[in-house]
């Protein structure tokens, strides 16, 4: 079993990733086709394929989508994550600060401002949690720990109810390709953050395998000693990686913020980094597995409003809620499909020369 | 004649200030830094750690509030560091906390008539039960199916707080159906929460003349903490998880059974956090609801690092805790300072504590000239083998 020959394996199981993303969307499209231009649309499919699930859907995948990308970057190069949810939280205060200091600016401007301020808290916090494993050597669970906590705190300590926050980032339309039924509505009618994730998701899905850096970033999580060997410096990349990671995560704060909320509260991010975490290892640490995750797992949010909206309420909505964490335990215990970590994932690396 | 007795003195206090010394002094770290992010951001630090110091121990009332607060803390650090031991790293004290909580509630607002003497311990009973279950499916899940326990801890934790909001869950206007252990009274007015457990499953107060609020669960925690001291030092199944911690592999050939140890390690954890929740329960809230959920999480975690997961060095730390916690709504009473700074002086204390080499280049860099003592033989805190989330290897 040489290294080599799981990351061709791993190569491989990414194509199958794609293919099942991809199939399943088309299939589910069609349906949302055929439940929002025929007839079929007055009977109860409209609550599972209406035109407002499907946008809910993405609206509420976006941070989940980015916080697992934020993931994806750490663990592919070694450092375990878990504080993702720091970050991202950590990030959306800085954005809401710096949007409320920036009122007098014009709006694409202070937006603009703010979501560079999320970018630097969230890679800041990142940095934190990279000198914690790298340097100190800190047990990662325990450093993602501390950022949480300590987002936590800050967030909360610094925060002043009375700072408001006026106007977030507007629906942009692409012209032509948002006439396309149901898909275009959905998908060229959004924020320039939404835009911008699902850009993201293909860059990185291509730098992470097609290019030298992903090489490099996959090479030290799975065998660091071998890459050490090759020239290549594993602490300073899996600093770098855990910054940009971080600074995802930070934009998945700017998100909430400045697109989806328009305003900070205590405490906003809600468990999203953690259903993030769970979209990576769903997703089977691939950028487009894990965007897929992310969609199941915000449609299953989706339903849930739909549910409250349509009154039904046969399904307490507390079971619809638990429905991502469910599957995301059968996941990673292996009941359906097999996930696998890249092999040095959590290991502090020393240099022998 | 003498100098024997002074050089067999030296080893009697030596050890204590050694074990004790990191942790004072990643918490005074910690403490520094927090004035530091005070001064920044324009409060006063003196006036809020001297607020602080009020709330945790200036009258009877703020003692009794550093106790109160301290006894889920010594339950949930123990379960974290009995979990340590075993090598495994317990991020579910909260959702097991939950659990015991529910279960605990369960029993206590049913089974009216029964002697307190039955009552009480069977209420606690199902506590320990409901959390030990919780653990037992994350370990089942790391021992037979190759989850990683902190990813599906991370998650039970989210299934448990759904599901005892459920439980409690008033009901809706639309026709939603109420949680079966809704008070129908409180749902009325739309409040989820189960209704009062009886007189006969509570834990009674310890000296009500004297304390405010405090029960015998001090008490029960204490014990515990002795308990599961002699079970990890002088059982064979002690000596088990204790080997099994250390290396795995080692434990296999020496004939343990490794699944069946971490299995177990992981229940006796749950069992521990649920065990807070019931007698928090059963001692101080006297019913469920969902905004109790405490702050059990985390705070297991930076507790049994701090007692360096030692069960004595636990109940010392959750004092520490349990006073810094209690005194904050004081200190933000008396200066005006939002009593979440103890929340990021957690975090500090928890990072301090878990890179005891940041403190070497703190000391390095205030006494430069002297060599900072000690540095190599610092108790490093033994926690889970290093490794990813995720599945098997």
């Amino acid at each position: 079993m040489t290294q080599t020959h799981s990351l061709q394996k791993k190569n491989s199981r990414t194509g199958r990733t794609a293919l099942w993303v991809g199939g399943s969307a088309v299939v589910f499209f069609l349906i949302a086709i055929l439940v929002n231009q025929t007839p079929l649309k007055e009977t109860s499919l409209r609550l599972f394929f209406g035109r407002s699930a499907l946008n809910f859907t993405l609206r509420a995948a976006v941070p989940l989508i980015l916080g697992a990308l934020s993931g994806i970057l750490c663990e592919r190069s070694g450092i375990v994550n878990i504080g993702i949810e720091g970050m991202m939280l950590a990030g959306a205060f800085g954005a809401f600060v710096v949007k409320v200091a920036t009122t007098a600016l014009p709006l694409p401007l202070s937006l603009f401002l703010a979501t560079l301020a999320a970018l630097a808290i969230g890679g800041a916090m990142a940095f934190i949690l990279a000198v914690l494993s790298i340097r100190y050597k800190v047990n990662q669970i325990i450093s993602g720990t501390v950022i949480i906590t300590l987002a936590a705190g800050l967030t909360t300590y610094l925060f002043n109810p009375d700072w408001v926050s006026k106007g977030k980032f507007s629906n942009i339309t692409i012209p032509l390709l948002v006439k396309i039924p149901v898909i275009g509505e959905v998908l060229f009618n959004n924020g320039l953050l939404t835009y911008l994730t699902l850009l993201l998701v293909v860059v990185t899905q291509i730098m992470l395998f097609r290019s030298r850096w992903g090489l490099r970033t996959r090479a030290i999580g799975e065998h660091p000693r071998a890459a050490d060997t090759m020239g290549i410096n594993v602490n300073r990349m899996r600093y770098i990686n855990t910054v940009i990671g971080g600074m995802l995560a930070g934009l998945a704060g700017a998100f909430l913020v400045l697109e989806a909320v328009g305003q900070f509260k205590e405490g906003m991010t809600a468990g999203r980094g953690f259903i993030s975490l769970a979209a990576m290892i769903f997703g089977n640490w691939t950028p487009v597995g894990a965007f897929g995750a992310a969609l199941l797992f915000g449609y299953t949010q989706a339903l849930q409003n739909e549910f409250l909206l349509a009154g039904v309420t046969a399904v307490p909505r507390h079971f619809i809620s638990m429905l991502p964490y469910v599957v995301t335990i059968v996941v990673v215990a292996g009941f359906v499909g097999r996930s696998r970590p890249p092999a040095a994932e959590g290991q502090v690396y020393e240099s022998e020369m | 004649m003498e100098t024997p007795q002074t050089t067999q003195k030296k080893p009697l206090f030596a050890p204590i200030w050694k074990t004790l010394r990191m942790p004072l002094l990643a918490l005074l770290a910690a403490l520094v830094v927090g004035a530091v992010v005070m001064v920044i951001s324009g409060d006063n630090p003196l006036v809020a750690y001297w607020g602080l110091l009020q709330g945790a121990f200036g009258s009877l009332e703020a003692i009794s509030r550093t106790i109160r607060k301290a006894i889920p803390f010594i339950f949930t650090g123990l379960s974290v560091a009995f979990a340590f031991k075993a090598g495994l790293f317990n991020i579910g004290a909260s959702g097991q906390f939950l659990m015991g909580t529910i279960c605990a509630a369960a029993v206590g607002v049913n089974f009216e008539g029964l002697p307190w003497i039955i009552h009480m311990p069977l209420a606690i009973l199902a506590g320990i039960l409901g959390g030990a279950l919780w653990g037992g499916i994350a370990g089942w899940l790391k021992v037979w199916k190759g989850a990683h326990e902190v990813i599906s801890t991370i998650m039970l934790n989210y299934i448990a707080s759904l599901f005892v909001s459920w439980t409690v869950y008033a009901g809706g206007t639309q026709g939603q159906q109420p949680g079966p252990l809704s008070d129908p009274v409180a749902a009325a007015r739309a409040i989820s929460q189960t209704r009062d457990v009886f007189e006969s499953a509570r834990i009674p107060p310890l000296l009500p003349q004297v304390f405010d609020r405090v029960h015998w669960g001090i008490l029960l925690a204490i014990a515990v903490a002795v308990l599961i001291w002699w079970i990890l030092q002088k059982t064979t199944l002690g000596f088990e998880i204790r080997t099994v911690g250390e290396n795995p592999h080692a434990a296999q050939y020496a004939g343990i059974r490794v699944g069946r140890t971490m299995m177990l390690s992981m229940a006796i954890a749950g069992g521990l956090a649920g065990l807070a929740g019931a007698v928090e329960t059963l001692g101080l809230n006297y019913k469920f609801a969902p905004e109790f959920t405490g702050s059990v999480g985390f705070e297991g975690i930076t507790i049994a690092l701090l007692g360096q997961t030692h069960p004595l060095g636990v109940v010392l730390a959750s004092f520490l805790m349990g006073s810094l916690y209690g005194g904050a709504s004081k200190m933000q009473f008396d200066s005006g300072v939002p009593g979440e700074i103890i929340q990021v002086v957690q975090a500090l204390v928890l990072a301090f504590v878990a890179a005891p080499a940041i403190i070497h280049e703190i000391q390095r860099l205030i006494f430069r000239n002297r060599q900072s003592a000690g540095e190599e033989d610092t108790p490093t805190v033994h926690i889970a083998p290093e490794g990813g989330l995720g599945g098997t290897k």
